[in-house]
């Protein structure tokens, strides 16, 4: 089991030139496989341009807890990338004059961030739709400090988005490490316990599931229910919906795939599974990704890749609406995760 | 490199078996689309049976495609092998039965 970022092992791939290479050269330079630019060009929907933007995406850094095999931001411990204050601060200026009606927080472990609380606080006055905190849940069970994340959620009406790989042990361990599924069913009942993810609660608790390995994951709405009577059968846990996202190929993800001799077969998948519908749909059409720096990104997998916005605009104090709805969205072959089979967003299936 | 009769990529050409035969090529397809679907079993039950089957048939596309398709599906590895040994026991099954023809033809020819 992986216990240190790319970064902190030195991989090559902790370059992003480096992973964009990989997803141009070898079977996309000789044209075995299409470009994505192709691919788009095929069903003229290219250059990608976005409608209105409505989520705000904010990585409040690339700490975390954990150290999952497949994760795309390359987060762990020994990450020190977060988000200041000030900037923080900047992304509320936003919120307040801007139409944005969900506001979607990530990382690494966004709650490790020391400022994580005031900002969900002050977000909170401003108002939103749809306030979304992407948890691991372990960290809520990881130290006292956290312990009371759900009556914190709670009061402030997050809606908390949970990653979730498998309703068995091993699967879960085996991406996420050691123990993450004993933590993360004991973050699960405390979570039902304040209320959230029940039958009829407004309390969202939603699950994600990304496959854990070289495949796409399945009907997202038959996981959904083999979720559901798993770990209600076996732990009584309820939750509200399940989001089936693919695995990009960026980051320790690509990595795996390297390694493990899959990436060809992989990316074959993903171009094979392209599926024109969910390009209507993708969520960089509308949302914005901010990095713990400020800068602005397409999404989120565009950030880690450090693919930065094309255009005038590219850090949050620059912020425009209308720039935004000019600009054209920056694609490479790891786009085709979100276009494969019923699509992939970080709201699940888009078709 | 070694050249052997199986070659994985061979897989993603299935569907090219339709370009010397349109029409039967089609059907099959068809066919083998519908069989696949919700039905009575559920698609999740179907590919056990489909991995089952494609060991015993000895197919290495069957069995990459269907380990692939119960991973999708959220199969456990637990499950994918007991599906092979239901598929096994079947077909040990059919040589053993023979074992009977076996004893009665020795009790037949013996004194």
């Amino acid at each position: 089991m992986l216990k240190k970022s790319l970064k902190q092992r030195k991989s090559e791939l902790a370059n992003t030139q480096r992973q964009l290479d990989v997803l141009s050269n070898g079977i996309f330079q000789n044209n075995e496989l299409p470009t994505f630019a192709s691919t788009l060009k095929n069903i003229n929907a290219h250059p990608l341009q976005p409608n209105t933007v409505e989520i705000l995406q904010i990585n409040l850094g690339y700490m975390c807890n954990q150290v999952c095999a497949h994760c795309h931001v390359d987060a762990g411990p020994d990450r020190k990338e977060i988000m200041t204050k000030a900037t923080m601060q900047q992304c509320l200026d936003v919120l307040k004059k801007s139409e944005i009606h969900t506001l979607d927080l990530t990382g690494g472990a966004p709650e490790m961030n020391p400022n994580f609380r005031w900002f969900v606080e002050e977000a909170h006055k401003i108002g939103v739709n749809d306030f979304i905190v992407r948890s691991n849940l372990t960290i809520i069970i990881a130290n006292k400090k956290y312990n009371d994340l759900p009556e914190f959620f709670k009061k402030h009406n997050i809606h908390v988005v949970s990653s979730m790989p498998h309703w068995t042990r091993n699967k879960t361990d085996q991406q996420r490490g050691e123990g993450v599924f004993n933590a993360s069913i004991e973050a699960l009942k405390k979570l039902n316990n304040v209320g959230y993810g029940t039958k009829e609660s407004n309390l969202k608790l939603d699950l994600v599931y990304n496959p854990s390995g070289a495949f796409l994951p399945g009907d997202q709405n038959s996981l959904e229910l083999d979720f559901k009577k798993a770990l209600y059968d076996d732990f009584g846990i309820e939750f509200h919906q399940l989001f089936a996202i693919t695995n990009l190929p960026i980051s320790r993800f690509l990595d795996y795939l390297l390694a493990s001799e899959n990436y060809e077969d992989y990316m074959y998948t993903l171009v094979e599974a392209f599926n024109p519908k969910a390009v209507d749909n993708v969520m960089c059409k509308n949302t914005i990704s901010v990095g713990w720096d400020g800068f602005l990104y397409d999404c989120d997998f565009n950030q880690m890749l450090n693919l930065k916005l094309k255009g005038p605009m590219v850090h949050i104090k620059d912020f425009d609406e209308e720039l935004l709805k000019n600009r054209t969205i920056q694609i490479a072959q790891h786009c085709y995760g979100c276009t494969a089979g019923a699509g992939s967003s970080c709201q699940g299936s888009v078709v | 490199m070694s050249k052997t009769y199986y070659d994985p990529a061979d897989l993603k050409k299935f569907t090219n078996i339709s370009e010397w035969n349109e029409e039967l090529g089609q059907k099959f397809f068809d066919y083998y689309g519908k069989v696949f679907e919700e039905g009575a079993l559920s698609a999740r039950e179907k590919s056990l049976i489909a991995l089952a089957v494609a060991h015993v048939v000895k197919c290495p596309y069957c069995i990459d495609a269907y380990t692939k398709d119960g991973l999708q599906r959220g199969i456990t590895k637990e499950e994918m092998m007991e599906a092979v040994h239901a598929g096994a026991a079947i077909e040990s099954g059919a040589t053993l039965v023979h074992g009977v023809q076996m004893m009665n033809k020795y009790n037949k020819l013996s004194m």
